[in-house]
């Protein structure tokens, strides 16, 4: 029986006095990834930055609704949001690594928690970027500065960094986008690899790449959580007609 | 949002059309050609059999193109897959109105029993009515009418083992009506099996509409090895 990690209840969203979600229920259990998908502006990307608060740092923000990580009030005025985000770390859109060494970047949520045991870090390195399949590539060159390896080597890069820090959940928003076909390709076998021991939540435009990936799919218009199922029943047979329309191309 | 892909997709399903209607009609000579023991309408049926398969053939590379090209999804790709499953059952569907054909011309003179006579000629229009009938259910995406096209393919496989007990019989009674009475048995059996095919379509119909994959006539199988 799997235990639900993460649990939204009447989830609104104001960016001052638009309403951006509109009452999301949505759970997740652990381990597997979903996919959060729609058109643009349909409020899956705000979403996902409400599950780490990362709309905290927005001004004019408001939020109502509870989210829930392990039974525990994400917004409560106690929770510690650095505790937060290294739970539930994130992944964006475009690459973005520290100027610095590639070891640096990765063990970076470490040495900031006051790390300093040096085969520890050294051990972390080497599994983080091993599960980010990118160790191959990058372990003759752990103290070159990371700005120097492809998109899709950084991304996967960050992804290490994400892992780093021990998180029970991984949120990446559109982590391919800015990517070419292979590098996503190899992000998407890096996920699947990981899904076995994270719970991963991506937001994709990329609806083949939600249909090859993810287990469950979840499809967001307009601030609204239309139906969320088994990712075959989405591609297949969805039970919404807005659904079929956007997964057809009929809109979006 | 009109999209390239409908007026793609309009397209193979009119030439999916056209192709049933090819198949419906040459089913139609086919039992009329057996009917009228037409030796003429019966070798034209033989000597355009091609086209039927070439129309198979040409549906099923464009249905191949869609696929990778589009990627279809949903009822796209449920649209996509029922023609690539029906052209084949047509194409099957359409080799047997050319056995009947052949088994036309074998029959040339040879002295027609009127009680199979009878009965194959009920076969032959139940037969056409219903490759008539999957047509009109496909073109109306009537999964309903689709679903109801089985009872006929359970009364055809009935007749079919009416023919085979009389034909026994009559061969029994005398010898001389063998080669006769074996032909009768291979048509009914050539039109239940067309029965089979239309049923598959229809099958292919209902997971049009639901998304279901059903079998909507599991005794004819059995009837047929009987």
């Amino acid at each position: 029986m799997k235990e639900e990690i993460l649990t939204t209840q009447d989830l609104h969203l104001y960016y001052g006095d638009k309403e951006a979600l509109k009452g999301i229920n949505l759970n997740f259990d652990e381990k597997g990834i979903t996919a959060l998908i729609g058109p643009s502006g349909c409020g899956k990307s705000t979403y996902l930055r409400t599950l780490n608060r990362m709309n905290d740092l927005i001004p004019n923000v408001t939020i109502t609704g509870t989210i829930k990580f392990k039974g525990d009030d994400l917004y409560a005025p106690s929770a510690d949001t650095v505790q937060i985000r290294k739970e539930i770390g994130m992944v964006f859109q475009q690459p973005n690594p520290f100027p610095f060494s590639i070891y640096d970047n990765v063990i970076y949520g470490l040495r900031i928690a006051g790390e300093k045991d040096k085969e520890k870090l050294d051990a972390v390195v080497e599994k983080s970027l091993r599960q980010a399949a990118v160790w191959d590539e990058v372990k003759d060159h752990l103290h070159e500065s990371a700005l120097a390896l492809s998109g899709g080597q950084q991304q996967r890069v960050c992804i290490a960094r994400v892992l780093a820090v021990s998180p029970e959940i991984i949120l990446l928003d559109e982590p391919t986008s800015a990517l070419d076909p292979v590098s996503s390709s190899q992000i998407e076998a890096t996920l699947l690899n990981l899904r076995h021991d994270y719970t991963i939540i991506i937001v994709t435009h990329n609806l083949q790449q939600a249909s090859r990936i993810a287990d469950r799919t979840a499809f967001f218009m307009n601030g609204e959580l239309i139906e969320v199922d088994q990712t075959k029943n989405i591609f297949m047979n969805p039970a919404n007609k807005q659904t079929e329309d956007y997964i057809s191309g009929r809109f979006g | 949002m009109r999209r390239l892909f409908d007026d793609e997709l309009a397209e193979l399903d009119a030439d999916f059309t056209e192709m049933g209607m090819l198949v419906s009609e040459t089913i139609e000579q086919a039992v009329s050609s057996f009917t009228n023991r037409d030796a003429v309408a019966a070798q034209q049926i033989i000597d355009h059999d091609h086209d039927i398969n070439e129309r198979e053939i040409a549906l099923e590379k464009k249905t191949f193109e869609m696929i990778a090209l589009y990627q279809p999804v949903t009822t796209d790709l449920r649209e996509i897959v029922t023609i690539l499953k029906a052209v084949s059952e047509l194409e099957r569907a359409g080799d047997h109105a050319r056995n009947i054909a052949h088994a036309t011309i074998k029959f040339g003179t040879k002295q027609k029993i009127p009680v199979l006579e009878q009965l194959l000629n009920q076969m032959g229009l139940m037969t056409t009515q219903m490759v008539k009938d999957v047509l009109a259910a496909y073109v109306d995406k009537n999964d309903h009418e689709a679903r109801k096209l089985a009872d006929v393919d359970r009364q055809l496989d009935q007749l079919n083992h009416q023919v085979r007990a009389d034909s026994y019989a009559q061969m029994r009674s005398d010898p001389a009506f063998e080669t006769g009475a074996s032909i009768y048995l291979n048509v009914a059996q050539d039109l239940s099996r067309i029965g089979d095919y239309v049923t598959n379509v229809c099958e292919w119909i209902v997971y049009l509409k639901s998304g279901q994959i059903i079998e909507l006539n599991t005794a004819s199988q059995d009837g047929e090895t009987a």
